[in-house]
């Protein structure tokens, strides 16, 4: 998609990486395109092995690109030693320093630059007061808990105001209840400072929930770049679809286009609008997905029917999967009440209705 | 988490630890009560006394040699110790390549090769630079401590180098340190314990070395060891065991004072 030039604080340029050499190479980056716009979220979502982190070891600079370009700001800076970079990294296992106190791990990236005593003095007061940690300023790392190091970790890289900052799964090593609360925080953070946050995870939820926009990744691409919304409820392919959340897929016959929606000719006969990304011509045979809250179960007759084969109870909602007719499965979620039961048992015959607007042709 | 074998519970245990404790001790026991004989003998008691200990003290031979012994012990141990956390620091912070086995050996070549040999060779070798430069001072002693001391220095801190968590010089480097900064105020202060303790063991290496000295020390270039092997083609009187009761002392100061140094710095 087109960029307003200047806007972004983060310019990939056809970026590749390969390790290794001769037959066993391998390339962890693919010809990576992506522009990351100024204060935002971004959040680089795959499953390990993506090459995820491998982009943010390359912007951060402690590896270099086989090829292309990486600009901050408009200036390259592929080339240069880490050291050299306005760019911080929050690490995914901490790495804080042990032999210093959590005052001096915040207070070494300004130091570093050369910073005179007193400012370095305030801003790491600044710094423990934003991220809660007054309390603990003279304490050494070893001496905090798992959750007070994540903090300490981000004040450190907060502290030298940098450019963008960069998270590998910082969330990843901590507990549910922690995380759910480090989530609000690292957004509270992100909002106070408005820096750039570049964020590296594989939790698809904490991506959703997260960010302003995400790039879903899969074996070194960017698959697609989009807002939470976008990568959900209109996944451009089917490993997007199918890595975030829970999906339907249906083989259909595309039978015509119009509005920028294509007329899909389900196995069952009905015809539904689908959405197709934009510049896509899907061809004759097509893979149209349907998000199991997106679709109802009615006793009648629907868009597609078939039989209950089990009934999943998750407190909030309740998973009806169902065998249609033509053989393939399909899961329907419904919101639970307090006062009844889904209004289905095992072995009902039931149609399914697919909603305006709730279809997707993928591009494959 | 109770561990299935229990060595402790095994029959005959004790009396085997008993066993090697008692070989282990035993002598050493002895050699240090003889050392306060008031009599001649390192073998007939005949009360305590501390004149093996004055005369050690006031046998100018003795003082010599021992000032000579650490002399060489701290000039070769510094200067081991500096080479080993540069070959350390050069064999773990980079990716394996074919030959760093080979590295690894070659540093380690002295635990390898009898030290005999090693002496004969530098006999020979040094003998002929004696020739060529006229110089015959404790520099040949140094320059052979410090080769031999190499791999005892190196052991421990590449021991400490491996644990060292990579993402922490990574961090520095993130954070703005340039290579020289981040090793001076990351991997330096981290790196201390394992510095010191090479530091030591090659100290402690340095200082009981007979063979290489032997071969390698001109006229007058006695350090405590070959003075004490001296002694024993004469006359033995528990002056040997004085000296090497203080030996004994020293080396148990030493590492003792690591022991605490080392803690200390595990426990931050």
């Amino acid at each position: 998609m087109p960029e307003q030039p200047g806007k972004s604080a983060i310019e990939v340029r056809g970026v590749r990486k390969v390790f290794g050499t001769g037959d066993a190479q391998v390339a962890a980056l693919d010809t990576v395109s992506v522009s990351i716009r100024e204060n935002e979220f971004f959040t680089l979502l795959g499953p390990s092995g993506c090459g995820k982190t491998t982009l943010l070891r390359l912007i951060a600079g402690f590896d270099f690109p086989s090829a292309g370009e990486i600009l901050l700001h408009g200036q390259d800076i592929a080339p240069l030693p880490p050291f050299k970079r306005p760019v911080n990294t929050v690490f995914q296992n901490y790495a804080l320093f042990p032999h210093m106190t959590v005052a001096e791990n915040i207070g070494f990236g300004l130091e570093m630059l050369g910073k005179p005593k007193a400012e370095v003095k305030a801003r790491v007061a600044e710094m423990l007061k934003l991220v809660k940690m007054e309390a603990l300023s003279n304490r050494r790392t070893s001496q905090i808990s798992g959750g007070q190091q994540q903090r300490v970790a981000l004040a450190r890289a907060l502290a030298p105001q940098p450019k963008v900052l960069l998270l590998d799964e910082p969330l990843s090593a901590l507990d549910f209840k922690l995380r759910k609360e480090m989530q609000i925080e690292l957004k509270r953070l992100q909002h106070e400072t408005g820096i750039t946050f570049i964020f590296v995870t594989h939790d698809q939820e904490e991506a959703l929930t997260m960010s302003d926009r995400i790039a879903v990744m899969s074996s070194g691409k960017i698959l697609q770049v989009g807002t939470p919304w976008d990568i959900y409820d209109k996944p451009a392919e089917r490993f997007v679809a199918d890595f975030i959340g829970e999906t339907n897929f249906l083989t259909a016959a595309i039978t015509g286009m119009g509005n920028g929606k294509a007329r899909a000719t389900l196995k069952s006969g009905a015809t539904i609008d689908a959405t197709v990304a934009e510049g896509f011509q899907p061809k004759d045979n097509a893979t149209v997905v349907v998000r199991p809250e997106h679709a109802k179960l009615t006793s009648g007759k629907g868009d597609l029917s078939g039989t209950v084969e089990n009934i999943v109870y998750f407190g909030t909602d309740t998973h009806i999967q169902v065998r249609l007719d033509s053989s393939e499965a399909f899961t329907v979620r419904q919101q639970n009440t307090r006062s009844a039961g889904c209004g289905f048992e095992r072995g009902d015959k039931v149609g399914i209705s697919i909603g305006n607007d709730a279809a997707q042709v993928l591009r494959d | 988490m109770a561990s299935r074998f229990d060595i402790r519970r095994q029959t005959g245990f004790t009396t085997i630890a008993m066993i090697c404790f008692f070989a282990l001790y035993l002598p050493i026991v002895t050699l240090v009560a003889y050392a306060f004989n008031a009599g001649n003998s390192i073998a007939i008691w005949e009360g305590v006394s501390l004149r093996w200990f004055y005369q050690a003290w006031n046998n100018s031979q003795v003082v010599d040699a021992s000032i000579r012994s650490l002399q060489i012990a701290s000039v070769a141990a510094t200067i081991a110790t500096i080479v080993a956390t540069m070959a350390a620091l050069a064999t773990t912070r980079t990716k394996p390549y074919p030959g760093l086995g080979f590295k690894y050996a070659f540093i380690n070549q002295p635990l390898m090769v009898p030290e005999i040999v090693t002496a004969v060779a530098l006999l020979i070798f040094f003998s002929r630079i004696k020739i060529w430069t006229d110089y015959s001072g404790l520099g040949y002693l140094m320059a052979a401590h410090t080769a031999f001391c190499i791999p005892f220095a190196y052991l421990p801190i590449r021991a400490r180098l491996e644990n060292m968590d990579l993402s922490l010089e990574i961090a520095a480097a993130d954070l703005y340190a340039t290579p020289w900064k981040a090793f001076r105020r990351v991997t330096f202060p981290l790196l201390w314990p394992g510095i010191l303790a090479g530091l030591m063991l090659a100290f402690v290496i340095s200082l009981d070395d007979v063979v290489i000295t032997e071969f390698v020390k001109s006229g007058g270039q006695d350090t405590l060891p070959t003075y004490m092997l001296g002694q024993f083609r004469r006359v033995i009187t528990p002056e040997i065991n004085a000296i090497s009761t203080v030996f004994l002392l020293i080396s148990i100061l030493i590492v003792t004072v690591f022991f605490f140094i080392s803690r200390k710095k595990d426990q931050e």
